[in-house]
């Protein structure tokens, strides 16, 4: 069997950091390769090396058995490698077929561009139209224009940081096709993932890193998922368990809400009801962009709704702003990190009073008291495990899965009532989505209500006692889970799609 | 080869440094520039009366004072709309109103005496500004009119009613009809706080109010609201600030300001309306915001330089009979380099070794 990459004893300091020490690994041809490890694990330093936008201190690379050091990424993509990055790089002004011709290599305009866009979105099950906008896109959707991308590009490599986080189990197996058939026509694929028993299920081999180290190479299906992970992250994992599913009264109501997109390729919501009681955690799955967005924003009160539809505690809500809510005790997470729940060029700090119950004395008539400010930031920090050097840092310079755990600490110090969250581990390695999944279930432990919006199913079946789907801005009534169980989900999930 | 690198932190020393060397660099360019143009005059003698004589000067002094005041007050009106990506460009309209809504309070109580006067004409001239600028945000919230366009092209709106009103109804009835308002009389006047000059208390008021604006900048929910709009609006959302109340109190700030600087010229060192009214203040207000980064007190020194450029400038016109864009040629480059020095914050300077 000959290897497509070779990479041997690669090492890459920052300073005193070593992102990298001495790592190797071996991609065979036409096979999928896994790369595992938590954030910080040196994944991303590894790949940026193999992608030619970073220069390795030491050690040495082989592409089809001769030397390799490319300079630049463009240099990796003449070669035939090209990647799907976690954050995508798409211009959210531009349509999806203008964002694909800006990313390819000289590459200019031509009749039959969108046929061969719809040809390979046809081929892998990616579905997309080429003339919508990115920017009215779900992520699930942008993923999706960044993979044809690539596949354009007909690769001989192709990497993927993380690509089913925001799939439905149809999607994932459609990918999964997709890319055993890539790698059948000789495409190898490097994937990097946290879902282990994806890995387990697609990838051929597996590398593990752990603080820039490697720790193992090994075929996945002769471990356990369990095996796997504690492998990752180096100790043992918590299970997660509610101690005491204790229900109280109804505290959060939506009654038939129903809301017209502004956005011409928005999802109008119809007839949405649902209720909450203290205590429980209720989900709702459901492919990206049926609605996610549009109901996140009238949940969280970025837009109003009509009177007499949400109702929190006994106050109907839905007139009023998203401060005035935080101050009867319902908090937000949502989706996207940089740009809405944090704002990327500002400290951690001022990212804290972006949620601000004025029962934390932040601001006293507006005045916002610094100290007591970097005394809350300083307890979510220690509270949640957030790596960085101190709140003063800007929130762009923290990893995903740490600032995840930062917006996630920012609300639960407040106790909430009633905590809404969208995506809450989306793009965040094994151990933080451990971590913040543990702390979700400690708040509801404790009679707090949650309502997690996620795409991501395994989250969803293992924290939620009540799953509705969302589809066509329509929710579903809470699936029985003994009685339908998965199946019914995927069918709700697709419902009116297939047609 | 020259490469640029990202800091992993934005370097304090370049804070610092950075205006500095945007200064040495602006200066080296204008003795490029004097050396090219001057024939028969001492390079170092124009260099001095530009730079120099302005500060030492007792009578150049207090007039840079008098130039800086209403580029302060300006700016900082402007500087909190920027923050929040709102466009003011029109300051020099607003500051036209100003001083006319100013001036006609005035006008109407003519030899009328009284403390009141003035801080009447004050606030009317916050108010003229303020309306001015709320055609604007009324445009721009009703119906998504670019706030730029607005600002801009109710400029000259305002500088012909200007001179309609001076032709009109404010013109001095003892006048020859030249399009003018009658002198003020001293009620109407700004108390002068360097007997023997034009330095009135307006400087003293653009001073408190650049400490009261980084008071908010810095400690008020406000200067978080147009901070966060400006760099991240769907997080201003999820923080529960509503962008049209940003958008109207931004201009309304900036318009009230304007406003009162125009007051500030009329009542201080014109002394009366007159189609002269307009300095192109307004606009050199922008490069005043930017050098200062958007920073309050930031803009008390910016609007220092740029008064000396102004007072400089004329000097040399006077003296060595140089032309009058030396003035802007000079703004232009500081505004330049100041841009381009800003990048050294962010990113550092590495001389590639090349090894092939």
């Amino acid at each position: 069997m000959n290897y497509q990459l070779e990479v041997s004893n690669i090492t890459k300091s920052y300073g005193d950091l070593k992102a990298n020490d001495d790592v190797s690994l071996n991609i065979k041809d036409s096979s999928i390769h896994a790369l595992l490890g938590e954030n910080g694990a040196g994944k991303s330093t590894l790949v940026k090396i193999i992608y030619g936008s970073l220069m390795p201190d030491s050690g040495e690379m082989k592409w089809d058995g001769s030397n390799y050091n490319p300079k630049s990424p463009f240099e990796a993509r003449e070669n035939g490698i090209a990647m799907v990055f976690q954050h995508f790089s798409l211009f959210e002004s531009l349509t999806v077929e203008e964002n694909i011709i800006l990313g390819l290599d000289g590459v200019g305009l031509n009749e039959n561009f969108t046929d061969e866009i719809l040809k390979y979105s046809k081929q892998y099950g990616l579905d997309i139209n080429p003339q919508q906008v990115v920017g009215d896109l779900s992520v699930g959707a942008r993923q999706r224009v960044e993979i044809i991308r690539c596949l354009l590009q007909k690769p001989k490599l192709l990497i993927m940081d993380e690509p089913t986080s925001v799939l439905t189990p149809q999607e994932v197996s459609d990918l999964f096709v997709t890319l055993r058939k890539l790698a059948d026509d000789g495409c190898s694929i490097l994937y990097i993932s946290h879902k282990l028993e994806e890995v387990r299920e697609i990838c051929s081999e597996a590398t593990i890193l752990r603080g820039g180290k490697l720790v193992q190479s090994c075929v996945p299906q002769e471990h356990s998922q369990k095996e796997l992970a504690e492998m990752m992250i180096g100790k043992k994992l918590t299970e997660l368990a509610r101690s005491n599913i204790n229900t109280g009264s109804d505290i959060f109501s939506i009654k038939n809400l129903s809301c017209p997109s502004d956005d011409m390729f928005g999802v109008d919501l119809t007839d949405i009801s649902l209720t909450l009681k203290q205590g429980s955690i209720v989900g709702i799955a459901g492919v990206a962009g049926n609605g996610q967005d549009e109901l996140m924003e009238l949940l969280i009160g970025e837009k109003a709704t009509d009177n007499d539809v949400l109702y929190f505690d006994g106050h109907d809500i839905g007139s009023l702003n998203s401060h005035e809510r935080r101050q009867l005790s319902m908090f937000f997470i949502p989706e996207e990190r940089l740009g809405h729940g944090a704002v990327p060029d500002m400290s951690l700090d001022e990212n804290m009073l972006l949620s601000r119950p004025e029962s934390d004395k932040m601001t006293s008539r507006d005045v916002i008291d610094w100290d007591i400010v970097s005394t809350f930031t300083q307890k979510v920090i220690s509270d949640f495990d957030v790596q960085t050097p101190s709140g003063r840092m800007l929130a762009k310079s923290l990893s995903g899965g740490n600032l995840q755990k930062f917006m996630v600490g920012r609300e639960l110090i407040r106790k909430p009532k009633l905590l809404i969250v969208s995506q809450p581990t989306w793009g965040v390695d094994a151990g933080s989505a451990n971590n913040i999944h543990q702390s979700l279930i400690a708040l509801a432990d404790q009679g707090s209500a949650i309502l997690i919006i996620s795409q991501d199913l395994d989250e969803i079946l293992s924290l939620c006692e009540q799953i509705h789907v969302l589809s066509e801005g329509r929710l579903s009534d809470a699936v029985d889970m003994k009685k339908d169980g998965l199946e019914k989900i995927s069918q709700l999930m697709v419902g009116g799609e297939s047609s | 080869m020259i490469k640029l690198i990202p800091r992993v932190e934005n370097s304090k020393a370049m804070i610092l440094l950075s205006p500095l060397l945007a200064l040495t660099l602006t200066a080296v360019s204008a003795l490029i520039i004097f050396i090219f143009i001057l024939d028969d005059i001492k390079v170092s003698s124009v260099f001095f009366t530009l730079f120099v004589l302005p500060l030492t000067d007792s009578y150049l002094f207090p007039e840079l004072l008098v130039k800086a005041a209403p580029l302060m007050i300006i700016g900082l009106g402007l500087s909190i709309g920027f923050r929040a990506g709102i466009w003011n460009i029109g300051a020099e309209g607003q500051y036209v109103i100003g001083g006319i809504a100013g001036g006609a309070v005035g006008l109407y109580f003519y030899n009328v005496e009284g403390f009141w006067l003035l801080p009447l004409m004050a606030l009317a001239s916050i108010i003229g500004g303020m309306l001015y600028a709320s055609i604007a945000a009324f445009l721009r919230i009703r119906y998504q009119v670019n706030e730029i366009l607005v600002t801009l092209m109710l400029t000259y709106v305002a500088v012909l009613f200007l001179s309609a009103m001076l032709q009109g109804p404010l013109r001095n009835p003892a006048g020859f009809n030249f399009p003018e308002s009658r002198i003020f009389h001293d009620s109407a006047m700004l108390p002068i706080i360097w007997e023997g000059t034009r330095l009135h208390i307006g400087f003293i008021l653009a001073i408190i109010l650049s400490l009261v604006a980084w008071f908010g900048i810095k400690k008020h929910m406000f200067g978080m609201q147009i901070k966060i709009t400006g760099s991240a609006p769907r997080a201003a959302k999820f923080a529960g600030f509503n962008d049209n109340k940003t958008v109207l109190y931004s201009l309304l700030i900036s318009g009230g300001l304007a406003g009162l600087a125009g007051f500030f010229e009329a009542s201080g060192p014109a002394g009366q309306l007159t189609p002269g009214l307009p300095q192109f203040y307004g606009f050199t207000a922008i490069i005043v915001a930017f050098l200062a980064r958007l920073h309050p007190i930031g803009i008390v020194f910016s609007s220092l330089l740029i008064a000396l450029s102004y007072v400089g400038g004329e000097e040399v016109q006077i003296e060595y009979n140089l032309p009058s864009s030396i003035t802007q040629i000079f703004q232009g480059m500081l505004l330049f380099y100041f841009l381009a020095c800003d990048i050294l914050i962010k990113y550092k300077v590495v001389l590639n070794k090349t090894k092939d």
